[in-house]
């Protein structure tokens, strides 16, 4: 299609997609083979773990291009922040769906199995001297086979330690890292619609910086709890629900820090975005905000009220 | 859906007729079973009534959308030159259809509200019973009278295979049913001990979901004596369409007779547990629990189903060490479909299908183990 | 950009074009809907007579959960996706899809997830065998190995609908031809805007409960197991969370086709455009609180019963809306009855047949006695089958001639009708009987009380199967062999779909038409 005013741009025949397709296939079907326990299944995971990976980068390459070419009109730029708008409320939801498990578990599932509820049957018949309480110590399995129970709950927990301690405890700090990488891309978003590229660019490298220091905490903070306190994922619904959705949180800090990092690569050594055309910064930047405001949540539901 | 059998048109009994059965009419009627039953306690006929009032709202507005959307399918056609009218909006008309409804909803709702809380009102049993949902049994726990036992099944395999006639319970019809006095209120608690099973005679208005893990509850009165078929109506796995419920109704003195008789034959069980069996004995008994009990996963020939249940011919546990055999059967294999079979059969019964699965299909293993053998296994000897 | 399509099969393989993605999209959901069918087929010849006469009572589990998961997945949300790539752009006035790459990326996933899910029927322990709504424990420790490869293909399928679903908003909201405000635009584009809403807000949640399962299987968390603390009932809060939207995505674009195909035949405007809208919203928003109405059995708290059931009885609130402005439509116009219209008055009248029939189970005491049973299942394949299955069929009729600038035989087209609309009722008609009498769902062998509706409505499933063969050649005869379209192909249709040539020329609208 001709570029003149007012049109759309239409891309012509892409081999990005049926690529993209393909390579998402055999990461999962490597994966699903891996756990199933086929020694070929990592080989075809990481195979198709490259094919995806060379793939998307080509496409945003592709998409950088024409955004460098001037194809890619006010109209269209309109479509790809619906795009990434929407993106992150799909993401919100499936962080809703753990939230929404936890909450399950507190206020319906261990009332339930400790008796609290109108029938007590299930806590009489089933699992006889099991309380319900927060974080899970002692799981249903243990209160009742005691050394022969299999799914055991955890030896400590990583709740809130009370105010007095606050300043010795890690997820406070971590709260503090990640809550002030939101200030610092904030700062960083309006340096580039003042066009100060040095600002820019040093906003930006400290906010990946800050996200970098976050998930070495957050990894210290597992290794802690795996070695230390013998909570792990399978601690009993504690360690389920505390490992994922601070997993999950993780792999998202993870994929925003590495989007963040790549914008800060394409500005400093490409000198890309402009003061009125930096949405892929812009893109990434909401994302962080967005796994910022999920820590908070979960700060809020997992530490403090854990 | 059609509310009374004699109301009946000839045209519906038809394919009946089609398809080569000659009864009288009046069996032909009985035989088409089309609505729900109206059951035999005070909570199933409720229901019933709230259903045939819910479908008598439903039939009354089908009748007059339908009859509208009719008449203009007949009276407004082009072919009959029909110039179209160009109305396309009333609010008047919207707030009516949407008001009226909700009126109809209203009236609806409120029978319905005090039915389901009259549904949960388990309060002030006479007894309890607590049913367990086993892939692919029930089992019944008299919980104040120190009696349990498992339903299973007895319909012959031949019957299912199509090798014999079918007999008139087909798959409704096990060998050790519920047997409950009537007028009494009995509550039930309902639980699982592997997968989601859910617990139903239509005849009571009951269906609880068993959940493994969870006990929920329900009630019942029965008012006459009789026997009452359901079957589990969750999806369970393989034989989730072979797990049928039989409820034995009776007076309360017969209710009490069965009792007795039934903590007697317990007891006798429980004494056998240090006799000493020989083998035959052992193997003739094995394999009639086997077939019960194992063979819905592991097959009758042992061959189990590949990826999903083992195969006990010739290979694994069945041909290994014996008290590893035991042990995989009294406590099963966690997180498996393999369940602890010690807490449900008897000492008796598990020195036998052991004996019988190391035998058995060409196993020569030659061993065998006796009931006090599982006894002291059980008590961690 | 070029004026034609490529030649050959890289047209397929690289394209942007939303019709060709339309078109792919559209013949994908067709195989689909035949394979699951086959998997019907299966079924209802096992129940044909009672005993277990042909499959093994595992192997017809994998049917069942096959059935209605293709069907569910593979059949009905890809063919209203193809339609929406089709109409959409056409319909607001727009040159493309918002997002043309991401559209065939969308697609293209659709074709290894399901490989990859049928696949498993060749696995060692067989294909999924815990029914479409898989719960847990059965689908996490009772489940064959290849739950693993069903989970990835779920995972993967959700990601296609809701990148579909980004796709389709952008364009909406977007691409609109200048005139083309909110209130101006055809009920197709509105009912499938909130769709796409619903698909954005619900696919993340079943990805987040098969993720779930997925740790339980292999991880050992304890989100469904009493022991750790977790429990099974949690799987089915958040899956039906999922799940009642999910049936909403699959009947509201069908509201919108048949709003589009009976105001034609009619020859009268649709009555009451803006109260269709609300009422389809009001229909998304009431379907995010109703889930549990699924779950009446599992023993919740008195309150959340009653809560769940007067939410679900609302719904007919607005449902009713809709019924009553088609008729509304069709009360003094000038009526024809074309293929499409029959199909869309079949729609009408069976669909509210299956609404009345979920309003009954909505009542909870009395679903006491419907849950599980086949009074379900004839509830759910009358708002999916004359539902979900004839408005995509009116569709692909209606807008056949426009695709391929060739007519269909309107002989063939009717005889098309009758023998779906008669053998769709032979099947499922009866099903309401067995169900009341008691029969269970999901069970292989039954007694004799249930064998003679059982009997019709497997001779019923055969003849229905047997017009989808005849839909399938009328189709493929008309795009072939069918004699010219016009332009307008209907006397006087409305849309700007009707503007353009027949066929639509590859590229529609390069630049914006003026609405007015
Ligand atoms: C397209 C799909 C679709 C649609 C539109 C619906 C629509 C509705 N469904 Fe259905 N449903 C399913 C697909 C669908 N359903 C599926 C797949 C299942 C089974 C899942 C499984 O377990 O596998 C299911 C199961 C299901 C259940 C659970 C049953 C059980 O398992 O025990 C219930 C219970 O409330 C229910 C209710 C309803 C209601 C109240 C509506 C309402 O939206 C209907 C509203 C419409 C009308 C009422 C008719 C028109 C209205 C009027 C003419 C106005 C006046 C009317 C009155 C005032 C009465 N459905
Ligand atoms: C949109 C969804 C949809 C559609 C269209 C259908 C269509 C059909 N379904 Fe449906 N069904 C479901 C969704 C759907 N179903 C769901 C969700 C379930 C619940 C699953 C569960 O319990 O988990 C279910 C369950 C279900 C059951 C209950 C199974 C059980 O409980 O054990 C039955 C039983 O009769 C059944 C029958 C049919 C039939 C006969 C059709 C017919 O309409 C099908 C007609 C189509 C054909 C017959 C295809 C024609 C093709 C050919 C004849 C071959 C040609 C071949 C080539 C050219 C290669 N279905
Ligand atoms: C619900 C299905 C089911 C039933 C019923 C069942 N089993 Fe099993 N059984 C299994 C499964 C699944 C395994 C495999 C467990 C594993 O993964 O190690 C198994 C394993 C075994 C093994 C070990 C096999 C090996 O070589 O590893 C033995 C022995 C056995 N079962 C005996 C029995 C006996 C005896 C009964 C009846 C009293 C029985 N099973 C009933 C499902 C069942
Ligand atoms: Cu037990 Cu179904
Ligand atoms: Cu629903």
């Amino acid at each position: 299609m001709s570029t003149h005013e007012g049109s759309y741009y239409v891309p012509e025949q892409s081999k990005l997609p049926i690529w993209a397709s393909f390579g998402l296939f055999l990461t999962v079907f490597g994966a699903a083979h891996w756990l199933n326990g086929n020694s070929k299944g990592p080989m075809i995971f990481l195979a198709g773990g490259l094919v995806f990976a060379f793939v998307l980068w080509n496409w945003f390459s592709a998409v950088i291009g024409e955004n460098m070419s001037g194809l890619a009109g006010p109209q269209l730029k309109r479509s790809y922040v619906w795009g990434m708008g929407w993106f992150i409320f799909s993401e919100v939801m499936f962080f809703a769906a753990f939230f929404g498990a936890l909450f399950y578990v507190r206020t319906m599932a261990l009332p339930w199995l400790g008796g609290e509820v109108e029938s007590t049957a299930t806590n009489e018949f089933l699992w006889p001297g099991f309380t319900a309480e927060w974080p899970l110590m002692v799981t249903p399995d243990m209160a009742v086979n005691g050394d022969r129970a299999t799914v055991l709950g955890p030896d400590q927990n990583l709740s809130y330690p009370g105010f007095g301690a606050m300043f010795s405890w890690l997820p406070f700090w971590n709260t503090v890292i990640l809550l002030s990488s939101s200030v610092t891309v904030h700062f960083a978003h309006a340096a580039i619609k003042n066009n100060q590229r040095r600002a820019f660019n040093s906003w930006l490298g400290v906010t990946v910086l800050l996200g970098i220091i976050f998930l070495i905490m957050q990894a210290l903070e597992y290794h802690h709890a795996y070695t230390d306190l013998g909570l792990t994922l399978q601690s009993g619904i504690y360690g389920t629900t505390f490992f994922m959705l601070t997993g999950f949180h993780g792999a998202h800090v993870t994929l925003g820090t590495f989007m963040l990092l790549v914008m800060w690569l394409r500005s400093v050594l490409k000198g890309h975005f402009k003061p009125d055309d930096n949405f892929g910064f812009e893109a990434a930047s909401w994302y962080w905000h967005f796994v910022d405001v999920v820590w908070v949540g979960l700060f809020i539901v997992v530490y403090i009220f854990g | 859906m059609l509310n009374r059998a004699h109301g009946r048109s000839p045209w519906l009994l038809a394919p009946a007729l089609l398809v080569g059965s000659y009864q009288s009419l009046a069996e032909e009627v009985e035989r088409w079973k089309y609505n729900m039953p109206e059951g035999v306690t005070p909570v199933s006929q409720n229901i019933h009534g709230l259903h045939m009032e819910m479908f008598w709202w439903c039939v009354g507005i089908g009748v007059v959308v339908f009859s509208i959307m009719l008449f203009s399918m007949i009276f407004h056609r082009k072919s009959r030159g029909v110039k179209p009218a160009h109305f396309h909006e009333s609010t008047t008309l919207e707030i009516i259809w949407t008001v009226i409804p909700v009126v109809i909803l209203i009236l609806m709702a409120i029978p319905a509200t005090k039915s389901l809380i009259n549904l949960y009102d388990t309060s002030e049993a006479d007894m309890d019973v607590l049913i367990t949902g086993y892939q692919w049994r029930w089992k019944y726990d008299y919980v104040d009278e120190d009696l349990s036992f498992f339903s299973s099944l007895s319909t012959p395999r031949e019957q299912i295979e199509g090798l014999a006639p079918k007999g008139p319970h087909y798959l409704l019809e096990v060998d050790e049913p519920l047997v409950v006095p009537i007028n009494k209120k009995i509550r039930f608690l309902i639980t699982a001990n592997d997968v989601i099973h859910a617990w139903w005679v239509p005849a009571l208005g009951v269906k609880k979901d068993a959940i493994p893990g969870f006990i929920k509850e329900s009630w019942t009165i029965i008012n006459e004596p009789g026997v009452y078929r359901g079957q589990c109506a969750e999806l369970c796995g393989r034989d989730h369409g072979f797990m049928p419920i039989v409820v034995d109704a009776r007076t309360e003195e017969d209710y009490r007779a069965w009792l007795q008789e039934k903590q007697a034959a317990a007891a006798a069980i429980r004494e056998l547990t240090s006799k000493t069996f020989t083998f035959d004995e052992l193997y003739a008994r094995g394999e009639e629990v086997y077939n019960r009990s194992c063979a819905a996963c592991h097959q009758v020939n042992g061959e189990g189903i590949p990826g999903t249940f083992p195969s006990l011919k010739g290979v694994g546990v069945a041909v290994g060490p014996i008290d590893h055999h035991i042990d995989v059967v009294v406590n099963g294999v966690k997180g498996t479909a393999m369940q602890a079979f010690g807490p449900q059969l008897s000492e008796v019964d598990i020195a036998a299908v052991v004996t019988y699965e190391r035998n058995a299909w060409g196993n020569n293993m030659g061993d065998m183990t006796q009931p006090i053998d599982i006894y002291n296994h059980k008590q961690g000897n | 950009m070029a004026h034609g399509p490529a030649k050959g099969i890289a047209r397929w393989l690289y394209t942007t074009n939303h019709k060709d993605i339309g078109s792919m999209y559209l013949w994908f959901s067709f195989a689909m809907f035949l394979l699951g069918g086959v998997f019907a087929l299966v079924i209802r010849a096992e129940l044909f007579q009672p005993g277990l006469q042909i499959v093994d009572p595992n192997f017809f589990n994998q049917m069942t959960t096959m059935h209605g998961l293709v069907m569910v997945f593979g059949a009905v949300m890809p063919a209203f996706v193809g339609l929406a790539n089709w109409m959409v752009p056409m319909m607001i006035g727009a040159p493309d899809m918002a997002l043309p790459r991401m559209n065939n990326w969308s697609f293209w996933i659709l074709p290894f997830a399901f490989a990859m899910l049928t696949s498993t029927l060749f696995m060692e322990g067989g294909a999924p065998n815990f029914g479409w709504t898989f719960y847990a424990p059965l689908s996490t420790t009772y489940a064959p190995p290849s739950v693993t490869f069903f989970i990835f293909a779920i995972h993967i399928m959700g990601a296609s609908s809701i990148m579909g679903a980004i796709n389709i908003i952008a364009t909406i909201l977007n691409m609109r031809a200048p005139g083309m405000t909110l209130m101006k635009m055809p009920l197709f584009v509105w009912t499938w805007l909130i769709t796409a809403y619903l698909l954005i807000a619900v696919m993340p949640v079943l990805a987040g409960v098969v993720t779930m399962m997925l740790m339980d299987i292999h991880f050992g968390t304890s989100f469904f197991n009493a022991a750790g603390g977790g429990d099974p009932v949690l799987f089915q809060h958040i899956f039906w969370f999922f799940g009642h939207p999910e049936v909403y995505i699959m009947i509201l674009p069908a509201f919108g086709i048949v709003s589009a195909i009976i105001p034609t035949f009619s020859r009268k405007p649709l009555f009451g455009y803006a109260s269709m809208v609300y009422a389809t919203a009001s229909i998304a928003f009431l379907s995010f609180i109703v889930w549990a109405h699924h779950m009446f059995t599992v023993g919740m708290p008195l309150a959340g019963e009653l809560f769940f059931m007067y939410a679900t009885m609302l719904i007919a609130v607005p449902t009713g809306v809709k019924v009553f402005n088609w008729t509304a439509t069709m009360f003094k116009g000038s009526l024809t009855f074309e293929t499409p219209m029959l199909f869309s008055i079949a729609f009408v009248i069976l669909f509210t047949i299956g609404g009345f029939s979920g309003l009954m189970l909505a009542i909870a005491p009395a679903d006491f006695q419907y849950h599980d049973t086949y009074f379900v299942v004839a509830h759910f394949h009358y708002v999916l089958v004359p539902g979900a299955i004839f408005s995509i069929t009116a569709a692909v009729y209606y807008w056949l001639p426009k695709w391929s600038g060739r007519m269909y035989s309107e002989v063939m087209g009717k005889t098309h009708f009758w023998l779906a609309f008669i053998g769709l009722n032979v099947t499922f008609f009866p099903m309401h009987f067995s169900g009341l009498a008691g029969m269970p769902r999901r069970i292989p062998d039954y007694h004799m009380m249930f064998a003679d509706w059982n009997m019709i409505s497997s001779i019923g499933a055969f003849l229905f199967g047997g017009a989808q063969v005849l839909f399938l050649y009328i189709v493929i005869s008309t795009i072939v062999s069918g004699r010219k379209a016009t332009d307008k192909v209907w006397e006087n249709p409305e849309g700007l779909e009707w503007t353009v040539p027949s066929p639509a020329p590859y590229h529609t609208f390069s630049t914006p038409p003026e609405v007015k």
